[in-house]
């Protein structure tokens, strides 16, 4: 069963064409990469995905429903959860407090919520910075706890954009622990730029290039794909 | 000592403070003290918007002159006891700010702040345009038999003290449950990163509107005990004048602070008060305290104190 | 009176609203175009113009036209300068932050107003005009003998009052000029497009900035200086210039001059026929509520292009 589809989803900026014409489907249970060189509309597609942008045509089904219309919070009310690319916690709140109101939304019960919260600490690592104001977290802890608010929504579709950018090797290995313990339970969408991540961690790729869909398929099958190669040495297609 | 438990002794014996000072206060500044509460409430409620949303509002005098008319005029025209009164006039400020809410909060920053002041403005006028039933800026008095609350004289000082404390508790304590409320957590983060708190599924529509209402409902509370506590209703109290003060008293006292109103509303009517007896031009102070404080010190006194001693100040 | 030279008398006075709306209006677009701020000490400014005005030719003394000539001349230089200093000395330090510069400017307002009060006094003062030849304007009136050109009583103007309208359309296409073919409009336009890369490009923008100011506020008191021969100086007379300036700049497009001068004259001409059909404060309502509504649900201006 598709969890996410989009049928000619397409956006212009001032008649720049960031998105054309993109059908895609993503099955529930999937671990999905969405790879491109700089530029190439991920972002855009992601945010159309999410609400943040609205498209210019083209739709948005989440789990059997047309959502293109649908403003971003009541998307993540039906269990999208999207972190952002450039970290934009709560600099001034407690990392704990960040996680706790992504959870109080959808648990009313303070020590449900308390629960959640460190749980969702835990599995980045983050519990013992749990009182530390956001701001004051590294780069990559940022990241991580982007990622936390993102785990303990509990979502159906889980997007990342870029998260490993800015992490340690040992932070990213843990990082693809984390994705692959979630893989089956949630479905998630992962914009990424390290090839390794998305080799050892996608059950399936997609390429975009100039706003189109490039090639699909599994982490083998692109990295033997000669398109996606010449795509990415910015050469012309071989 | 755990954060909640430091929290509650605070605030409860600030209370007792004010309490314990009726007994000592010279009547000169027992009457002021009885006045900066109910002001001191009125900034309290700017402040949920202002301070802890980060909604900039330049038209709170129509908050506090809707309560103050909605008491004085169904006391003067329809003839209501004190109690009804002072709900009509908490009633009109609801009403008012929903409507208001609905229309301003489509815009944001800029445009909000010019919406507010202008809406605030054609109130005033409203005020003056109504003139056979307001009495324009002259305003009109409410007479002592009209002040007697439950058998409770309020033009009696003592009284009027007491009835005064027990409003500024009453906006303090439900200030303080409001911001450690998810809901008022939720107004926090709105204030940190309007765009994140959507993301994470919030209608930020709604809970700006919320905010907006509670506020403007303090605000016309403290209005409408305003007018009953000291007999008289006036067209000044809704003039740009009166949105700019409750900003004042709260950039000065701190933003984003319980304490932060009732400080900042105490040090700017004395200073008003101490210059007005030199000079007709005392706004003069509220101005170089308005540029000053935007410019050395935005976090205001009681957010100097959160920075610098006390981290858990809520 | 009959209708038609009422509305004639009407239009004129309309004029000259229009004409010095247009100039202070177009002091505080300039000003919000290119910094992206908002002035709310923009009246105290315009105030400061016509109470410097009152205080030179006071101060000079001899034939009126010499004291008001100085004082077009340096009210505005005056009040300019008052600007550029606020604007180093507040305006920069805050970042030119939208809110926090519009609760700065409005400390200013307090602090110019105050000053002004403790200094002028709470009373209006009286400016003479340089020249006010009275000029009668005839109407044709169809009589027994015909049609035949009438000299109504009380139908008709001053030299001074023509001299007013034609002042700001000078001034106003001076502005122009210098915005649309000088190299300093140039710089302004840049600095408006894109502030992050006129600085990239080595232009000064924070001299930029303190000039737009400066001469936001110039222009607001030398639309002051013109009008005060027929209004007096007060203390408190920054108020409604105000809100007109903020009503035509809203309804102009928020930092659009053409706008604001299109939208400057429909007001000022339509004032005089509105006072008509409504009581001053009814009409004060009804404008601050199209301002607010105007900023609700057409932001863009009613003449502004929809869209960026």
């Amino acid at each position: 069963m598709m969890l996410l589809s989009t049928r000619g989803l397409s956006k212009h900026f001032a008649g720049l064409q960031a998105v054309k014409d993109v059908d895609f489907d993503l099955p529930q249970g999937q671990v999905r990469a969405l790879i491109g060189p700089n530029g190439a509309g991920k972002s855009t597609f992601v945010n159309m995905i999410c609400g943040r942008i609205q498209p210019s045509s083209g739709t948005v089904i989440f789990d059997g429903r047309d959502v293109t219309m649908m403003p971003a919070h009541k998307r993540i009310t039906l269990g999208m959860a999207y972190t952002f690319q450039i970290t934009s916690v709560f600099a001034r709140l407690p990392a704990g407090e960040n996680v706790a109101l992504a959870a109080r939304r959808r648990l009313h019960d303070k020590s449900q919520v308390e629960k959640a919260t460190h749980k969702a600490l835990g599995q980045v690592g983050l519990l013992d910075r749990m009182d530390q104001e956001a701001g004051d977290l590294s780069y990559g802890h940022q990241r991580l706890l982007e990622i936390a608010m993102g785990l303990v929504q509990r979502p159906r579709l889980l997007i990342l954009d870029e998260p490993t950018q800015g992490l340690s090797d040992n932070e990213i290995t843990d990082f693809k622990t984390l994705i692959r313990a979630l893989a089956g339970e949630t479905t998630i969408l992962l914009i990424e730029h390290n090839m390794s991540v998305v080799m050892q961690v996608a059950d399936q790729v997609t390429v975009l290039n100039f706003g189109a869909v490039l090639a699909e398929g599994s982490p083998d099958e692109i990295h033997a794909n000669r398109a996606v190669q010449a795509a990415y040495l910015g050469g012309d297609d071989a | 000592m755990n954060d909640t438990s430091k929290i509650i002794t605070l605030h409860g014996g600030f209370l007792l403070v004010l309490f314990a000072l009726q007994f000592l206060l010279p009547a000169y500044h027992h009457g002021n003290l009885a006045r900066i509460m109910v002001l001191a409430s009125y900034a309290i409620g700017y402040n949920i918007m202002f301070g802890y949303t980060g909604l900039l509002s330049l038209g709170h005098a129509l908050f506090f002159a809707a309560g103050m008319y909605g008491m004085g005029l169904s006391i003067q025209h329809l003839g209501f006891a004190p109690a009804p009164a002072l709900l009509a006039g908490i009633i009109a400020g609801i009403v008012i700010s929903a409507a208001l809410g609905l229309m301003a909060l489509r815009t944001g920053g800029v445009s909000f702040m010019i919406v507010t002041l202008m809406f605030a403005q054609a109130g005033y006028l409203s005020i003056l345009y109504f003139g056979k039933w307001t009495r324009g800026d002259e305003g009109f008095v409410i007479g002592q038999a009209q002040r007697i609350l439950w058998g409770i004289d309020l033009s009696q000082p003592g009284n009027r003290y007491f009835a005064a404390l027990i409003l500024f508790s009453a906006c303090l304590m439900a200030a303080l449950w409001l911001v450690r409320h998810p809901f008022g957590k939720t107004l926090i983060a709105i204030r940190e990163n309007e765009d994140r708190v959507a993301m994470l599924g919030y209608n930020i529509f709604a809970h700006k509107l919320g905010a907006m209402v509670i506020s403007a409902t303090i605000s016309a509370t403290a209005g409408a005990f305003y007018g009953l506590l000291f007999g008289y209703a006036g067209a000044s109290f809704a003039t740009v004048q009166y949105s700019i003060f409750p900003l004042l008293w709260v950039l000065l006292g701190g933003a984003g602070t319980i304490l932060g109103p009732f400080i900042g509303t105490l040090f700017m009517f004395y200073l008003i008060d101490l210059s007005s007896g030199i000079t007709s031009a005392y706004m003069l102070i509220a101005g170089v305290a308005l540029v000053l404080l935007t410019l050395f010190a935005p976090q205001g006194l009681v957010g100097v104190l959160r920075a610098k001693l006390w981290r858990w100040l809520p | 009176m009959e209708l038609g030279p009422y509305l004639i008398l009407a239009s004129l006075e309309g004029a000259i609203t229009a004409a010095v709306l247009a100039l202070t209006a177009v002091g505080l677009s300039l000003v919000f175009g290119v910094m992206r701020v908002v002035n709310i000490a923009h009246g105290e400014f315009f105030m400061l113009g016509a109470v410097i005005a009152w205080w030179i030719t006071g101060m000079i003394g001899g034939p009126p036209a010499v004291g008001f000539g100085v004082a077009l001349i340096v009210a505005p230089l005056m009040v300019g300068a008052i600007a550029v200093l606020a604007d180093m000395t507040i305006l920069k330090r805050l970042d030119y932050d939208p809110e926090r510069t519009i609760v700065a400017t409005i400390g200013l307002l307090y602090i110019i107003q105050q000053l002004t009060l403790m200094s002028y006094g709470p009373d209006a003062h009286p400016v003479t005009a340089p020249f006010n030849t009275r000029l009668a304007i005839p109407w044709v009136a169809h009589g027994e003998g015909g049609w035949t050109l009438i000299w109504p009583w009380g139908l008709g103007t001053t030299s001074y009052k023509l001299a007013v309208i034609g002042a700001a359309v000078v001034v106003l296409l001076g502005v122009w000029l210098m915005m649309a073919r000088t190299k300093i409009g140039l710089l302004m336009r840049a600095t408006q497009q894109d502030r992050d890369m006129a600085l990239a490009f080595g232009i000064p923008v924070e001299r930029i900035y303190a000039l737009v100011f400066g001469m936001g506020a110039a222009l607001a008191a030398l639309a002051a200086v013109l009008i005060v021969p027929i209004q007096q100086a007060h203390y408190l007379m920054g108020g409604d210039p105000l809100l007109l300036s903020f009503i035509v700049v809203i309804i102009g497009g928020l930092g659009s001059l053409p706008g604001t001068v299109v939208a400057a004259v429909l007001i000022g001409l339509s004032d005089g026929i509105i006072s008509v059909f409504f009581s001053p404060t009814l009409a004060k309502i009804l404008a601050t509520l199209l301002v607010a509504l105007v900023l609700i649900f057409r932001p863009q201006g009613l003449f502004g292009a929809r869209g960026r």
